[in-house]
C-alpha cells in the first residue's frame, strides 16, 4: 500500500504540471505562433501518464488488497483548530486534513474521468487545430483534469470542494474561451454565477455537517452517522437537502440548470468533457459519495427524486423542439442527470453511478460527433441545414448512431442497462417512513421517468434522422446566414481552412466560398474519428457490467453493483438491501422500457425521414403556442432576467444610491460640523486667550516700567540723597538690631 | 589732648554737613568741595580712633585717602571744567539728560 500512497500524487499531479508548462508557454508569447506539436505533447502525454499510474499503480494494486478497505493517503493538516474538548455534546477538535481517498467509488470516477478524459483531449487536438489560442486551450483543459481529479480523489469535503470550485472555475475559462464574442463570455459568467449559488448551499450543509459531526472527514462522519443514525436523523434531512443544492448547481437541475445551454458556446471538446461526462456528474457523485447521510432523510431522498424527474421530463420536452445539435445535446444531458438523481432519490444509488459511466461514454461520443459534423459543416450547427451527411461522414455517421441507440436505451448497448435499474429501482422504490400517500411517490416519478425516456428516445433520433439522413440542405443555404449565427463555435474556421487544408484526408472538390458558406461537407482527421470510434466501442460494451440479473431469477447484485456495494455502508447495523421483484414483473418492465424507446424511435422516424417534414410541420401548425413555448424554453431564462437579474440590479441601485446620499452625506455632514466648531471655536481661543495673554503680559510689564522710570530724575543730587537716605537706614537697623 | 570722642563728633559733624551740602546745593564746585569734605571727615574718624586704640593703620589710611582724594578731585574738576564750557552755568539741576 505504500507504493500506492508514493505514486498516487502524480495522478492530479500531471495534469496540473501540463497545465502549468502550458500556460507558461501561452502567456510568454501570447501572440506568436508556438509549436503546436509540443503543445499537443505536453498535454496528451500528461493526461495519458496520469491516467496509466491511475490505472496500473493505484487502482489495480489497491483493487488486489480488497476493495472493502479503503486507503487514505494524508498529505498534510491543512486546518488545525480546536483543542479536543467536547463542549455540549460537540466535538471541537477539528482538523481539515488534504488528503486522497481510494476506494470503489473514487476509483470508478477516476477512471471515468482519466480515460474519457484521454480520450477527449486527443480529440481536441484535431478539433482545435484551426483556432487561436491553442496552447490556452490545453492549460485550461489539463487544469480541469487536475481539479476533477481533486474532486474524485479527495477524503473530505473540504477537499472535494475545492476541486468543485476548481472545475466551476475551469468550466467558466472553457466556455468563455473565446472571449471576444460577447455571448461566450457572457455563458462563462453565467455558468459559474449559478454553480456559486448552488455552491452557496452547499457551503452551508457542509457547516452543518461540521457542527454536528465536528469533522468533514468521509470516513468520520459516516462512521458516527451509520453508528448513530437515531441522532443524526433530523439534521440529516437540512443537511442532504442543502447539498443537493449544491449538486442543482454543478449538475444542472432545475431551478439551477439555466447555464448548461448557453455553455454550448464553448468549444465542442469543453462541452463533451465536462458538461457531459465529468464536471456536472461531480453532483452525482458528491451524493452517491454522502449516501449514508441521504439513507438517514426519506424526506431528502424523495426531494432529490422528484427534482430528478421533474428534470428528466422538462429537458427532455425542451429538446423535442430545439434545432442547434449542441442544444439538443445540451437538453439531453440535463434530462440524464434528471435521470442520475431520480436514481439517487429512490435509493439506487450504484445505478446512479452506473448511469454515469454509461452516459459519459454515449454523451461523449455524442457531443464529438456533433463537433465532427460541426466541423465537417465548417460551422453551421444548425440541423435544418444538414442533412444527408451519412454519404459525406460515414465514420462519424456510424458512431453516432451507435451512441444514439445507446441513449435510447436499447439493449444491449449501454443505456439500456443503466435505465433500465433506474426505471425498475423507481417501480419498486417505496417511501415507507413517509407513509400513504407519499410513500407511493415513486411510481409516479417512475410514470414521469417513462415519458422522459420515450422522448429521449424521440428527439436523439429526429436529431439523428436530421442530420445524417435525407439530402443536404447546406448547399441550398449558401449565401444566407445561418439562422443562429450567435450560436457557431468558431467564425475563424473558414479563414484557417483555406489555409492548412493539408489535414483533410479527402480532397475538396469545391472551393471554400467565403465566410460562413457551407460547401461540401467533409470527414473529420483521425485523431477525431478514431476517438469517436472507441467512445463508440464503449457505448456498446459498456453496459454489459451490469445486467438486470434480476431477471434471470439471479437474486445477487450484479457486478457493477457487488463492486460499488462497499461505499454503502451499513445504518445501525443494517446493510443495505438491493432491490428484488419477481421475474415476471422484471420482465414487464424490460419490455415496457425497450417499447418506448422503440415507440419514440418510430415516432421519430415518421416525422422526419419525410423529406418534407410534413407530420413535424403540421404538428406545429395545429399547436404553434405550445411549439413556440417549448422551442423557447419555457422562457426560464427570460423568467430569471426579468425577476432575479432585474431585481438584483434594482436592489443594487438603491443600495448605490443609500450609500452616496446618506451615508456620504452623514460622513460629510461631520465633516462640515466638525470644520465650523473646531475651525471657529479654535480662532476665538487663539484670539482672545492666548493672544489676550501675550500682550497683558506685555502690558504689565509696559506699565510697571513707566512706573519705575519715575525713579531715574537725570538729577544726580536726587540719588545722593536716596543713598544717603539708604546709609542712615542700615545705621538705624544696625544700632537696633545690637543686643 | 582731647578725648577720642571729640574726634569721632567732629568727624560725624563734618560728614553731615558734607552730605547735606551735596543733596541740597546747586553749584557744582560747591557740591565738589562738599565731597573733599566728606573724605577728611572720614580722615578725622579713622585719626581718632588710632587715638583711641594706638593702632597705627589709623595714620596710614588717611595718607591714602588724601592722595586718591587728590586725584578725584583733579578728575572732578576737568569734568566740571568741560560741563561749563559745554552749557556756561554750574546749576547741577540743568544735568539732567540721563533721567528715564
Amino acid at each position: 500500500m505504500d507504493d500506492i500512497a508514493s505514486v498516487i500524487w502524480l495522478v492530479p499531479a500531471l495534469p496540473l504540471l501540463g497545465a502549468l508548462i502550458n500556460g507558461f508557454r501561452a502567456l510568454e508569447q501570447p501572440h506568436a505562433k508556438k509549436s503546436r506539436k509540443a503543445t499537443r505533447l505536453i498535454a496528451l502525454s500528461a493526461t495519458l501518464l496520469s491516467a496509466l499510474v491511475a490505472t496500473f499503480y493505484v487502482v489495480i494494486p489497491w483493487a488486489r488488497g480488497g476493495t472493502a478497505n479503503p486507503l487514505e493517503v494524508v498529505y498534510y493538516e491543512w486546518l488545525p483548530m480546536g483543542t479536543g474538548e467536547v463542549t455540549g455534546g460537540l466535538i471541537s477538535n477539528f482538523s481539515i486534513q488534504l488528503g486522497f481517498q481510494v476506494d470503489v467509488l473514487s476509483s470508478t470516477m477516476m477512471m471515468i474521468v482519466c480515460w474519457v478524459g484521454f480520450l477527449i483531449h486527443v480529440y481536441a487536438t484535431g478539433y482545435m487545430s484551426h483556432e487561436k489560442g491553442y496552447t490556452r486551450f490545453f492549460a485550461y483543459f489539463n487544469l480541469f483534469m487536475f481539479m476533477m481529479l481533486i474532486l474524485v480523489m479527495g477524503n473530505n469535503y473540504a477537499v472535494m470542494f475545492v476541486g468543485w470550485e476548481g472545475v466551476g472555475l475551469c468550466s467558466y475559462l472553457l466556455i468563455g474561451f473565446f472571449y471576444d464574442k460577447t455571448f461566450a463570455a457572457d455563458a462563462g459568467k453565467k455558468a459559474f454565477i449559478v454553480n456559486r449559488i448552488g455552491d452557496f448551499g452547499f457551503l452551508l450543509g457542509v457547516f452543518l455537517i461540521f457542527s454536528w459531526f465536528g469533522t468533514v472527514d468521509f470516513t468520520g462522519v459516516f462512521a458516527q452517522a451509520a453508528a448513530n443514525p437515531a441522532h443524526f436523523e433530523g439534521i440529516a434531512t437540512a443537511i442532504c437537502i442543502l447539498l443537493f443544492v449544491g449538486a442543482c448547481g454543478k449538475s444542472a437541475q432545475v431551478p439551477l440548470y439555466v447555464w448548461l445551454p448557453d455553455a454550448m458556446a464553448g468549444p465542442t471538446p469543453v462541452s463533451a468533457l465536462i458538461h457531459a461526462a465529468t464536471m456536472v456528474t461531480a453532483g452525482v457523485y458528491m451524493v452517491v459519495r454522502s449516501n449514508v447521510l441521504f439513507r438517514l432523510s426519506p424526506e431528502a431522498m424523495a426531494v432529490v427524486a422528484v427534482v430528478g424527474a421533474v428534470t428528466a421530463l422538462f429537458a427532455a420536452t425542451i429538446g423535442t423542439a430545439q434545432n442547434d445539435i449542441k442544444k439538443v445535446l445540451a437538453y439531453s444531458t440535463v434530462s440524464q442527470l434528471g435521470f442520475m438523481f431520480l436514481a439517487v432519490g429512490v435509493g439506487a444509488y450504484t445505478a446512479a453511478i452506473f448511469h454515469v459511466m454509461t452516459h459519459a461514454f454515449f454523451k461523449a461520443c455524442l457531443f464529438l460527433g456533433a463537433g465532427s459534423v460541426i466541423h465537417g459543416c465548417n460551422g453551421e450547427q444548425d440541423m435544418r441545414k444538414m442533412g444527408g451527411l451519412r454519404r459525406y461522414m460515414p465514420k462519424t455517421h456510424w458512431t453516432f448512431l451507435v451512441a444514439t441507440i445507446a441513449i435510447a436505451g436499447i439493449p444491449p448497448l449501454a443505456g439500456f442497462f443503466s435505465k433500465d435499474e433506474i426505471l425498475a429501482n423507481a417501480f419498486f422504490k417505496r417511501y415507507t417512513e413517509l407513509g400513504a400517500p407519499w410513500s407511493s411517490l415513486p411510481l409516479v416519478l417512475w410514470v414521469m421517468a417513462i415519458i422522459a425516456a420515450t422522448f429521449t428516445a424521440f428527439y436523439m433520433f429526429r436529431a439523428y434522422y436530421m442530420t445524417f439522413l435525407g439530402t443536404y440542405r447546406g448547399a441550398a443555404a449558401a449565401g444566407t446566414e445561418a439562422s443562429e449565427p450567435e450560436h457557431k463555435g468558431h467564425d475563424v474556421i473558414d479563414e484557417d481552412t483555406k489555409l492548412a487544408p493539408a489535414h483533410l484526408p479527402k480532397a475538396d472538390p469545391f472551393e471554400h466560398g467565403g465566410a460562413g458558406h457551407a460547401a461540401h461537407p467533409h470527414e473529420s482527421p483521425n485523431s477525431m474519428t478514431g476517438v469517436l470510434a472507441a467512445l463508440a466501442l464503449l457505448s456498446i460494451v459498456g453496459g454489459l457490467v451490469g445486467p438486470p440479473l434480476g431477471a434471470f431469477g439471479i437474486h445477487h447484485p450484479n457486478p457493477f453493483q457487488s463492486w460499488l456495494s462497499p461505499i454503502l455502508w451499513p445504518i445501525g447495523g443494517e446493510a443495505f438491501e438491493f432491490h428484488h421483484a419477481p421475474i415476471a414483473v422484471e420482465w414487464m418492465l424490460i419490455l415496457l422500457s425497450i417499447g418506448v424507446a422503440v415507440g419514440g424511435i418510430m415516432l421519430a422516424r415518421a416525422f422526419y425521414t419525410d423529406p418534407a417534414w410534413s407530420r413535424p410541420r403540421a404538428f406545429v401548425a395545429r399547436f404553434p403556442a405550445l411549439h413556440r413555448v417549448v422551442e423557447n424554453k419555457y422562457y426560464v431564462d427570460e423568467i430569471y432576467q426579468a425577476t432575479f437579474v432585474r431585481g438584483t440590479i434594482v436592489l443594487s441601485n438603491a443600495m448605490a444610491w443609500f450609500d452616496t446620499n446618506v451615508i456620504d452625506g452623514l460622513v460629510n455632514g461631520v465633516r462640515h460640523v466638525t470644520v465650523i466648531l473646531l475651525g471657529e471655536g479654535s480662532s476665538l481661543i487663539d484670539r482672545y486667550v492666548v493672544d489676550g495673554a501675550v500682550n497683558g503680559v506685555a502690558n504689565s510689564a509696559q506699565r510697571g516700567s513707566t512706573l519705575l522710570r519715575r525713579l531715574q530724575t537725570g538729577v544726580v543730587q536726587n540719588y545722593a540723597l536716596v543713598m544717603s537716605g539708604g546709609v542712615v537706614l542700615l545705621v538705624v537697623v544696625y544700632l537696633l538690631g545690637r543686643p | 589732648m582731647p578725648s577720642a570722642d571729640a574726634y569721632l563728633v567732629l568727624s560725624a559733624a563734618m560728614f553731615s554737613i558734607g552730605v547735606v551740602g551735596i543733596i541740597l546745593r546747586r553749584n557744582l564746585i560747591v557740591i565738589l568741595m562738599c565731597v573733599e569734605l566728606m573724605l577728611n571727615a572720614v580722615n578725622i574718624n579713622f585719626i581718632g580712633f588710632a587715638r583711641r586704640f594706638g593702632e597705627l593703620e589709623g595714620h596710614v589710611f588717611p595718607i591714602f585717602i588724601i592722595a586718591v582724594a587728590a586725584g578725584e578731585a583733579a578728575v572732578g574738576l576737568a569734568i566740571l571744567i568741560q560741563l561749563y564750557r559745554l552749557r556756561n552755568s554750574l546749576n547741577v539741576d540743568e544735568a539732567r539728560e540721563l533721567h528715564g
